[in-house]
């Protein structure tokens, strides 16, 4: 993308510095922050402890865990799709569905993979579709949660318009809690990348509790979730 | 419209409401669910250790940024605009409207999709773009109840549509939208989400607020539940945001605590089911993404604190955490207010962005018991900035009128009806029990003595708060 334009900003913000008595501030420091209790959270637990913690929070938000190890994912994921319904199947164009030997799952299922080629057809596919499949980047134990850095390919539709959405998520990528993920991508600015454009934290399926306080799970996005952890 | 709600004067909004005991059972209803989630999630949640804690990170993470606000919005600005985005500072609502009307124009929008945002509400921005022919779906669930239901406005921060029952929103639904199904909440979200969906993926433009937006690399974040800002945020080829200019921090590091802080305190979540991260900077052959993406940074009133006894104001994060403690809020509703932001924080904002004219009354609706302050997921000292905020309308007011007819009022001493002040009594710190009977003041000091008192009071004990909470949840009123 082009550069983009800025608007008003000196005025403003010279106003800003001025109602703070002061002149612009053209250099901050960030504190050391004197209180930090989130890496104090799950600080010690091993991948086990973390693998159950996070079994726990995301049966919790009504996501249904299935556990499996890389010699039995393509038989679990078959198993998996076959219980939620099969028919129609949408995944984002990854590699790592080849690496981990899911490409004959995904051939036999007849699945539309992500083509940015296809333009608008990809999204018309997703909303059509019963199941999406995608690989979580990053689990959270303490909410869990799947993190999951979006491009053109690792389509932010896959994970939202189908009814139902199935993450692959390896073991070893569960951390306790928000603060690792979101402390990796400030490593990823402060090495000068450029972040994924979308950068989204889901935690099982979409609900409501607008009405009478009472949750109601499915609302514009999935209706349900299945995270396919691997070991 | 716009932030204001009603014309009627702030106490006979308050008697309208005293006397609306369905109104009041379901607000008292949804308050003790709300605050009994946001308890477990915090207070009562051993695993993230003391709570206490992660309020202080909260303070001085807020404090920190809007000390150097000036420098952390320069930063968020080059780092929007380095990846393509638009940014324009708006230094009131109409320069935020016209800027929005202006995109929506050469796009020749028809279709607009909105996320839940109180500040497109707070600036009137529905009818900014209807003016220019656009038309706009709020998509948020509460949001679309209150829409169908002719624009009715919003009771809570968190959740708008508070006031409404399920059986309203069935009939709502009836009359307005075609709706046959029964009151199940679950049938009436399936509803919505029925008559969403094309919506969503024909729109022209779609329209978010912002939870924080992230200096160090120009993004913007949002928590949601439904799955609605991102479908917001997917399909139009042009985004808008819109931020209050506080809504802000460093880097992805506060983001963290900040996520955690609302989240928990606002819904009882450990997190939102969705934290949407939005940098501009598509690929071009990107599908479900926007191609272009304005960001607007809103001032509408918030520079009026800082540097002021009030600048903590602008450390809210807008969890109304406050709002679900305040023994008032329990007994009028949000609609007495007249202001979109309601309960404490909404009587310590509203007389900052829109002046004491229009809402220097607020701060009375407050029994200055500090659970609100207690209930502060970011530590502001929400019932002295009450205290003070008294203390100048009666100053700037000056004259009897202002100052006599209120507290004359605010008082209630002999009034026949129940007035805020008999609720300000009930949740009253003991020390002005001597001069209390019968939920009136009988035999006390002059009509301005209490106020003088309270000043010179150190703020009351949480327990005398809590039995109070427990004696009136027993009873619902
Ligand atoms: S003032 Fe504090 S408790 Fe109230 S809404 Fe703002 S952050 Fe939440």
């Amino acid at each position: 993308m082009a550069k983009g334009t800025i608007h008003n900003k000196d005025v403003f913000l010279n106003e800003i510095a001025g109602k703070l008595g002061r002149e612009r501030r053209k250099d901050v420091t960030l504190p050391r922050w004197q209180h930090q209790p989130q890496w104090e959270v799950y600080k010690n637990d091993s991948p086990d402890d973390l693998l159950a913690i996070f079994r726990q929070s995301s049966q919790a938000k009504d996501a249904h865990v299935v556990e499996t190890d890389r010699a039995n994912l393509a038989e679990t994921l078959q198993k998996v799709v076959d219980a939620y319904g099969g028919e129609s199947i949408v995944a984002t164009n990854d590699d790592r569905f080849a690496a981990y030997g899911l490409n004959d799952v995904l051939d036999t299922n007849h699945t539309h993979r992500w083509d940015t080629a296809l333009g608008a057809e990809n999204i018309e596919k997703a909303n059509a579709a019963n199941i999406g499949i995608f690989f979580g980047d990053i689990g959270l134990a303490e909410s869990g949660t799947i993190v999951q850095f979006n491009d053109k390919d690792i389509a932010r539709s896959v994970s939202l318009l189908p009814i139902t959405y199935i993450a692959i998520v390896p073991k070893s990528s569960i951390v306790p809690r928000m603060t690792q993920a979101a402390h990796e991508v400030h490593k990823q600015v402060e090495a000068g990348k450029d972040i994924a454009t979308c950068i989204n934290f889901i935690s099982g399926p979409s609900n409501s509790a607008d009405i009478e306080m009472d949750i109601v799970v499915g609302v514009h996005g999935p209706v349900k979730a299945v995270y396919l952890v691997v070991e | 419209m716009a932030m204001k709600i009603g014309e009627k004067p702030f106490f006979d909004r308050v008697d309208d409401a005293l006397e609306n005991d369905f109104m009041r059972n379901a607000m008292a209803s949804a308050q003790d669910r709300l605050r009994d989630k946001k308890l477990d999630a915090t207070e009562r949640d051993d695993e993230i250790g003391d709570w206490e804690e992660w309020r202080s990170a909260g303070e001085e993470i807020r404090r920190h940024t809007l000390e150097n606000l000036d420098y952390y919005l320069d930063q968020l600005s080059e780092n929007f605009a380095a990846k393509g985005g638009h940014v324009y500072f708006a230094k009131t609502a109409e320069d935020a409207n016209r800027y929005i009307q202006e995109v929506a124009r050469k796009k020749d929008a028809k279709h607009v999709t909105k996320s839940k945002s109180m500040v497109t509400e707070e600036i009137g921005l529905n009818e900014a773009l209807e003016d220019v022919g656009c038309h706009v779906h709020e998509t948020d669930l509460a949001e679309y109840i209150l829409q169908v239901d002719d624009t009715d406005r919003p009771s809570h921060i968190v959740v708008p549509s508070l006031h409404k029952n399920k059986e309203q929103i069935r009939d709502t639904f009836k009359s307005k939208a075609g709706y046959t199904g029964t009151e199940e909440p679950s049938e009436l979200t399936a509803f919505a989400r029925s008559q969403l969906r094309d919506v969503f993926l024909e729109a022209d433009i779609g329209i978010t607020g912002c939870n924080f937006a992230v200096a160090e690399s120009g993004s913007i974040s949002l928590a949601t539940n439904e799955g609605n800002a991102n479908m917001v945020t997917s399909y139009p080829d042009t985004q808008i945001t819109v931020m209050g200019m506080e809504r802000l921090v460093p880097t992805w590091d506060e983001l963290d605590v900040l996520i955690n802080l609302l989240s928990r305190s606002a819904v009882g979540q450990k997190i939102t089911t969705y934290v949407t991260n939005l940098t501009p900077g598509v690929e071009e052959d990107c599908v479900d993404a926007p191609k272009e993406f304005h960001l607007v940074i809103l001032d509408a009133g918030r520079s009026n604190a800082l540097g002021t006894e009030f600048q903590s104001a602008l450390h809210c994060i807008r969890c109304a955490a406050c709002v679900n403690v305040c023994p008032v809020y329990r007994q009028i509703g949000g609609h007495a207010y007249g202001s979109i932001y309601q309960g404490p924080i909404g009587a310590v904002l509203s007389p900052i962005l829109g002046g004491y004219e229009e809402y220097g009354e607020l701060p009375y609706a407050s029994s200055l018991c500090a659970a609100c302050t207690e209930a502060c997921p970011v530590k502001i000292p929400l019932h002295e900035q009450l205290i003070r905020h008294r203390e100048n309308y009666v100053a700037e007011q000056g004259k009897p009128k202002a100052g006599e007819k209120l507290s004359m009022k605010a008082f209630g001493i002999g009034a026949s009806t129940p007035s805020l002040f008999q609720i300000a009594v009930k949740g009253a710190p003991t020390f002005l029990k001597p001069f209390v009977k019968d939920g009136s003041i009988s035999n006390g000091p002059g009509p301005m003595k209490p106020w003088t008192a309270i000043r010179e009071f150190p703020a009351p004990g949480k327990d005398n708060f809590r039995s109070w909470f427990k004696e009136h949840k027993r009873g619902r009123k």
